[in-house]
């Protein structure tokens, strides 16, 4: 028998001591956060970090982030991926924007592998604040893969002049490689988001 | 196997101007539709371990020198995907303002008082009949500043997954009768016929006698779209 979906509400701008309570200073435990790999995870060890910016350009203080990405081999963490489970990567982190003074995000992780012949490496996001009423996904391509992105079959469904709004900069610092991508909810370079 | 689709007759619109905040934050470009893969019809799973022993009693996580102040309630409810199925092993994270209207959070500058005893914050992982089972207070209504005289009505954020990043869901839930709820531009963001879905059932069964009174709220999640004897 179906069922009507239950709608979605916004998550609100008081989110933190329920999901990010750790982020922010609370007595809660969190179920997830910025690390996504452990330090000791197979891969190329990446920062992933960027700011959520609304129509007037202002970076959005009171955002939530969500990461859920294979491992640097193209695994998923999860029963459904036939390959088997790696116990050793979890694949998945939430952060709030509204702990860092720029307002950004930030992940720790390892850059993930192709999940499947086809797909280039991606990280699928999922964003969350006061003023979405449903939350939106969109995906994080890297720019170093041009020859894995010309051939992704979901980049190229998007219209050409939009696939750069999924592209992370790469930025090689002395401390190791961040990859920066900033998340337009609107304007002449709003992001692509998907209706997944 | 792919997830229905998300029903956006269910859904609010992602601009609804009467809620101010959306019109400088939600996409005003058409969604890009996205064939679903193993990147969508996966997602993290939380075990049993990742639940403290008070995380689902919010009448006692928060406990410092005593007691939350407010009435307290049982909610509890089943998680379902949309053809009616039962789903287990599934977080549900809940959070919310305490029985004075003011929640836990520094950006909150509503003059209302603070409880010592109270966090607002909770999780649990529903059982093999998807059910989940809270205890907390009461949240009570508070003022905003979308519009003049502006009052949330009283409600319950949620957080779920489902099995996959498809069936993610963010909502509230409301108590019903309240009289805020038709003038809030949040609850009438949901088209209508679907809006009444927010609002929880009292039960007397539910209640429990000399302690706290019963709500129901069943959720339902996207789920596979066709029953495995199909598949």
């Amino acid at each position: 028998m179906p069922k009507g979906q239950t709608p979605s509400q916004t998550v609100g701008p008081f989110f933190a001591y329920g999901l990010t309570p750790r982020q922010y200073g609370y007595p809660f435990a969190s179920i997830a956060g910025a690390e996504v790999a452990a330090p000791d995870a197979d891969g190329e060890h990446v920062r992933i970090e960027g700011r959520v910016l609304d129509g007037a350009g202002e970076p959005v203080p009171d955002a939530m982030i969500e990461i859920w990405q294979a491992d640097a081999s193209g695994r998923y963490a999860h029963p459904a991926d036939p390959r088997g489970s790696n116990a050793s990567f979890r694949g998945f982190g939430r952060v709030g924007t509204g702990t860092d003074a720029q307002c950004r995000y930030w992940f720790t992780t390892v850059k993930p592998g192709a999940v499947d012949g086809a797909q280039a490496p991606h990280i699928n996001v999922i964003v969350f604040m006061r003023g979405l009423l449903s939350h939106v996904y969109t995906r994080i391509y890297f720019e170093d893969e041009a020859e894995a992105n010309a051939r992704d079959p979901v980049l190229a469904t998007v219209p050409a002049e939009r696939r750069d709004t999924l592209l992370a900069r790469r930025i090689a610092l002395p401390g190791g490689t961040t990859y920066r991508f900033d998340i337009h909810m609107q304007g002449p370079m709003e992001t692509v988001f998907f209706d997944v | 196997m792919p997830y229905t689709a998300r029903d956006w007759d269910s859904h609010p619109p992602l601009v609804s101007p009467d809620y101010k905040s959306t019109v400088a934050r939600g996409p005003t470009r058409p969604l890009v539709p996205l064939p679903q893969g193993l990147s969508e019809l996966t997602g993290p799973v939380f075990g049993h371990d990742s639940i403290g022993p008070l995380d689902h009693d919010l009448t006692r996580n928060g406990v410092r020198n005593g007691e939350p102040l407010g009435e307290r309630i049982v909610v509890t409810g089943r998680v379902l995907d949309d053809r009616g199925r039962p789903i287990p092993s599934t977080l549900v994270e809940i959070w919310q303002c305490n029985s004075a209207g003011r929640y836990n959070h520094a950006a909150d500058q509503h003059d209302a008082p603070l409880d010592p005893n109270f966090l607002g914050g909770g999780r649990c992982i529903t059982d093999d009949a998807g059910q989940y089972r809270f205890y907390t207070i009461k949240p009570a209504a508070y003022p905003w500043g979308n519009h003049h005289n502006a009052w949330r009505p009283a409600h319950i954020h949620l957080s779920l997954f489902g099995n996959s990043m498809a069936s993610r869901l963010v909502t509230q839930f409301y108590f019903p009768g309240d009289p805020l709820l038709p003038l809030d531009p949040i609850f009438n963001s949901v088209p209508a016929g679907a809006r009444e879905r927010l609002i929880a059932d009292f039960s007397i069964d539910v209640t429990e006698p000399g302690f706290a009174l019963g709500y129901v709220f069943d959720i339902v999640l996207r789920g596979p779209d066709a029953t495995p004897m199909e598949a």
